[in-house]
């Protein structure tokens, strides 16, 4: 019983940065209707984004203060969307009108552009460096369970992020014109919608969050190296897709199930070494009875 | 239109400012480049010497500290003048951390290229992929720390510098039963590393032998970041140690996570541990844990405090790490046999390789057995205070 | 059914391919130079290898206009079922009986892995778009795993000792086989109705055409052929380890089939000969090569969106 509800943290808590990651995938997606390759290279910039801004941020406030991971994150999230802006102004943008294969390799290229620039040893190598502790950690004793203030801040991280995502999305002006666009991009520019804006504040937001989950993940696991975003981002790819790609809610699901059944799954000795094919069954297993994930709706083709 | 046409311009400048970049490079060591030799050699040809390294790709930075260590020994060949009286160069190719590639490579550096020697890799299964083709066309290959023991299997003129797995396995597990007196112990592997698993192999099968029981056999993938999962099981079988046989880019992460669920028992593995990023990463966490590796520059020879002292002046003050001490035993050796085959046949060179005894190599005394390993001692090593502290050393 | 003049091709192509090795390989191991070695001999039989799976992937994602990331999957299938047989049966003393083996096993390692091709085709076919996309990386990511995991196959160790029966001549009488089946297939009245699937296919049902069938032909036929180019990979690399199919592999031929023109075989063929040879080119720039390779793929993607080569008479609709 200890076991399991340990495991259910732990779960909890890699759960929680897959679904943030997977948000950005599924608003893209929602918006572009193609899978940009190179929002896991994203969550991999606001990582050492994070490294670098650190010792200046701490010059300024005491290290491992809580203004101080609060100022980190927030300059972390702004540079990680202006290169995602940037991204999608440079590399997607030119081919919005062309077909989404074309698009889908070149964010493949894009995304190797970035990791092997950054493993160059002029960028940032290939070395794995230490991540800073932005914060001070504390073990909470439950019983027998041990709870790692990380684990609580990656949790409360997520959830305040997702109720100000859902609250941008469906309260705003902005996010109104973000489904508008989701929904029929010709018919919400006859609108007067800003297209062209609507897509760089989403890409914007998507690779905030990528950003911000770039952290978490680096709080959890204090080693960073420019291929660090390849596993999650493809776990998270893969959330999306369960959820129901381009639906918000299922994103955030589709991230807890697969971090709960790939810890669960990890626990188990003669598993654990199929880890890497976990989240890739458990998606071919619902997909074939859920054609269209989790939450997804199914479209019915016109003629 | 037109901004797309921009960009697009833009793109082809970038990538042919790159290119041109590449092209005006010449700094020594650089991998890709050749290091060393002269193209106004005095006395005619240099030598050349083949090297294939994962410098990108997953696994960049194992290669790219075993091809540091060669580049240097090359380096430090060619100030002292070079072998039969002609310099050395080194012609290092990348394999991208890729299977598939060192076949395509090695086959370059041996038909296109000429070498009369191939040095390389660090993954076993990747060393093991070249060693046909070197052995077809008759190259000496030297693998600097491919450990698994199929690798000089494939043929005569396939050696190492580095010990094997069953040696290092069974060091470990008579540490662990003998030393640290456990009963109990977890084992937790990289289920895509060759190394790693066969490490754990050699290992269980001498610890229970030895008598102890395994609690608890757990993978992870070499790269995961979240190892909490397979922790919270092995905690819950309450094991003496736990023997994690990886890579110490992996292994700092498990010691971190394992502290954080409470698992405080002591860590231990293999050479793959050897780098001071294991301490700098893994900091307070990987304090107290034990592993075996090639030396210890306090209780080396002059030869290791030589090189380690080189080494720090070459790379901007970066200690060394085990796969760069090997990558220098590599060429090391190779020269030795080169200068005493007096010729850089590739039978010639064989034979003398094969004759190698007690060479002072940086990790230690290397002879080269009728397997063509290299028999040399291995030392236990403990994590104090952010230092490795000499333990022991064991002898084959 | 093809025109004569088609099939004449295919007998001079093999028969060239065949006749060329003895000499290209005498060549290469007496006459070593720089401009002529067996590492450009190497080269030639990768390419071959890059040729059947490209033009095999593009029967599914070019023609039939389904959209595979699991290619890599099948040819790993197709590669370690042939070098086990290899391996098991090869002969040190009858030396003749190895030409024969070599084929049986090739053979015998596309049926296997048509035939996971065909589990893996029936339930996933129903997904469209992304998803198929997805699911197939999945089962090319499984198929990975199994492999790395199974003793049996080397596991992480990988499968060494694989004779080196690939020559020019295999690669190239295959590649040319495989061209010339996907050819007489889509050129078929049967095959119409792979292009009525990618073009529309609600109306393409409308006609009498099952949707269903011909995408689970198409993908069987391309894993079939997956399944022979991994059984030359594994023959020609001499070794075998799961990481050479992780899903990068299978993304590096889909970049294939797109540069080269979705549904164009001249131009995919084209796409994979440049593919193969551009990373070794650029080999001498080494810590830039892969940095140029990712800045051409981007460029020429903006540049020539419709494929490289925008040769043959299909146009693509998307």
């Amino acid at each position: 019983m200890e076991w399991f509800f340990q495991q259910l943290i732990n779960g909890l808590a890699l759960g929680a940065i897959y679904a943030l990651i997977a948000l950005g995938y599924t608003m893209v997606y929602g918006v572009l209707r193609f899978i940009n390759f190179a929002h896991s290279d994203v969550l991999m910039l606001g990582a050492f984004a994070a490294y670098f801004v650190t010792p200046a941020i701490w010059k300024i406030f005491p290290a491992q203060s809580i203004t101080g991971a609060l100022l980190i994150t927030l300059v972390t999230a702004l540079l990680c969307a202006g290169m995602g802006i940037l991204i999608e102004l440079l590399a997607y943008r030119p081919l919005r009108k062309r077909p989404k294969l074309t698009v889908l390799i070149t964010a493949i290229g894009v995304s190797l552009f970035i990791e092997f620039t950054c493993q160059h040893k002029a960028v940032f190598g290939s070395k794995t460096r230490p991540f800073p502790q932005l914060l001070p950690m504390h073990d909470f004793h439950i019983g027998n369970l041990l709870v790692n203030s990380n684990d609580i801040v990656v949790l409360g991280v997520t959830v305040v992020l997702l109720v100000a995502l859902w609250f941008i999305v469906q309260k705003t002006k902005i996010g109104t014109a973000m489904r508008a666009v989701s929904f029929n991009m010709q018919a919400a520019s006859l609108m007067g919608i800003n297209v062209n804006r609507i897509v760089s504040f989403t890409f914007g937001l998507g690779s905030a969050l990528a950003g911000i989950a770039g952290i978490l993940y680096s709080m959890k696991a204090p080693g960073i190296e420019p291929l660090m975003g390849i596993q999650p981002g493809l776990r998270a790819f893969i959330a999306a897709v369960l959820g129901g790609i381009g639906n918000l809610p299922g994103a955030a699901l589709g991230g807890i199930v697969i971090g709960i059944v790939e810890t669960y799954a990890g626990g188990i000795a003669g598993v654990s070494n199929y880890r890497d094919g976990i989240a890739f069954a458990m998606l071919i297993g619902i997909l074939i009875f859920r054609p269209a994930g989790l939450l997804g709706k199914t479209t019915i083709e016109k003629v | 239109m037109t901004k797309m046409n921009l960009f697009s311009t833009t793109v082809c400048a970038v990538a042919a400012a790159v290119f041109l970049a590449g092209c005006g490079k010449s700094e020594p060591g650089a991998p890709g480049a050749t290091t060393g030799g002269s193209s106004s050699g005095a006395s005619g040809e240099v030598i050349k010497v083949g090297e294939f390294a994962s410098l990108t790709g997953k696994e960049a930075t194992f290669g790219q500290s075993s091809h540091e260590g060669t580049a240097m020994a090359i380096e430090e060949i060619n100030a002292a003048g070079g072998l039969l009286g002609r310099k050395l160069e080194l012609v290092t190719e990348d394999t991208q951390s890729k299977a598939g590639e060192p076949a395509t490579v090695v086959n370059k550096l041996v038909s296109r290229d000429n070498v009369v020697a191939v040095l390389g890799e660090v993954a076993s299964s990747r060393s093991l992929e070249a060693a046909p083709i070197c052995q077809q066309s008759k190259i000496p290959m030297i693998s600097p720390s491919s450990t698994n023991p199929k690798v000089t299997e494939s043929g005569d003129f396939i050696f190492r510098v580095c010990f094997i797995d069953p040696f290092q396995g069974t060091v470990m597990a008579n540490f662990a039963s003998k030393t640290l007196n456990a009963k109990k112990v977890a084992v937790f592997t990289d289920v895509k590393s060759d190394y790693s698993k066969g490490l754990a192999k050699f290992f269980k099968e001498q610890f229970t032998k030895n008598g102890g029981t395994i609690a608890g056999e757990l993978d992870y993938n070499g790269g995961d970041k979240d190892f909490k999962g397979q922790l919270t099981a092995i905690k819950s079988e309450n094991p003496d140690a736990v023997f994690v046989p990886g890579y110490y880019t992996d292994v700092a992460l498990i010691c971190i996570q394992a502290k954080q669920l409470g698992l405080n028992v002591p860590f231990m593995g293999g050479d793959g541990w050897e780098s001071e990023d294991l301490v700098k990463i893994g900091q307070g966490a990987v304090e107290n844990h034990y592993f075996s590796t090639h030396y210890h520059p306090d209780v080396g020879s002059e030869t290791s405090k030589k090189f380690v002292a080189n080494y720090k002046k070459h790379y901007n003050g970066k200690t060394p790490d085990a796969l760069a001490a090997c990558g220098f035993d590599s060429a090391a050796v190779l020269a030795d046999a080169i200068k005493r085959a007096g010729s850089t046949d590739g039978q010639k060179v064989r034979d003398a390789l094969a004759a190698t005894k007690d060479f002072d190599g940086v990790t230690g005394k290397i002879t080269i057995n009728e397997k063509r390993d290299a028999t040399k001692s291995a030392v236990i090593l403990q994590i104090k205070d952010g230092k490795y502290k000499y333990l022991t050393t064991v002898n084959p | 059914m093809m025109h004569s003049g088609a099939k004449r091709s295919l007998i001079i192509a093999i028969v060239a391919a065949v006749l060329l090795t003895p000499l290209l390989e005498w060549i290469a191991h007496t006459h070593s130079t720089k401009y002529f070695n067996t590492y450009y001999l190497g080269i030639g039989i990768d390419i071959a290898i890059n040729v059947i799976l490209a033009v095999s992937l593009n029967l599914i994602n070019g023609h039939t206009g389904q959209f595979s990331l699991g290619h890599a999957g099948f040819m790993a299938v197709g590669g370690y079922t042939a070098a086990k047989l290899t391996l098991a049966l090869q002969s040190h003393t009858l030396l003749w009986i190895n030409p024969i083996l070599f084929g049986g096993s090739l053979l015998l390692g596309g049926l296997m892995a048509a035939l996971v091709g065909f589990a893996v085709g029936v339930p996933s076919l129903r997904l469209r778009g992304d998803y198929l996309a997805i699911v197939t990386l999945g089962f090319g990511e499984i198929i990975r795993v199994v492999f790395q995991t199974t003793e049996f196959f080397g596991a992480a160790t990988g499968l060494p000792g694989i004779p080196n029966w690939t020559n020019f001549g295999w690669g190239w009488s295959l590649a040319a086989i495989t061209v010339f089946v996907v050819a007489c297939i889509v050129n078929s009245t049967y095959g119409r109705g792979f292009i009525a699937v990618h073009d529309d296919e609600v109306a393409a049902s409308a006609m009498g055409i099952n949707p269903v069938r011909y995408k689970v032909t198409a993908f069987v036929t391309g894993a079939f052929f997956a399944g022979i180019a991994g059984g030359l990979f594994a023959h020609h690399k001499r070794f075998l380890s799961p990481t050479s199919f992780d899903f990068m592999k299978s993304i590096d031929i889909v970049v294939m089939v797109i540069l080269g023109g979705m549904g164009r075989t001249p131009g995919v063929i084209a796409a994979a000969v440049i593919l193969t040879v551009m990373p070794e080119v650029l080999r001498g720039f080494a810590e830039y090569r892969m940095i140029i390779y990712s800045l051409l793929i981007i460029g020429l993607m903006m540049l020539r969106p419709q494929g490289l080569f925008a040769i043959g008479k299909r146009t693509v609709k998307t």
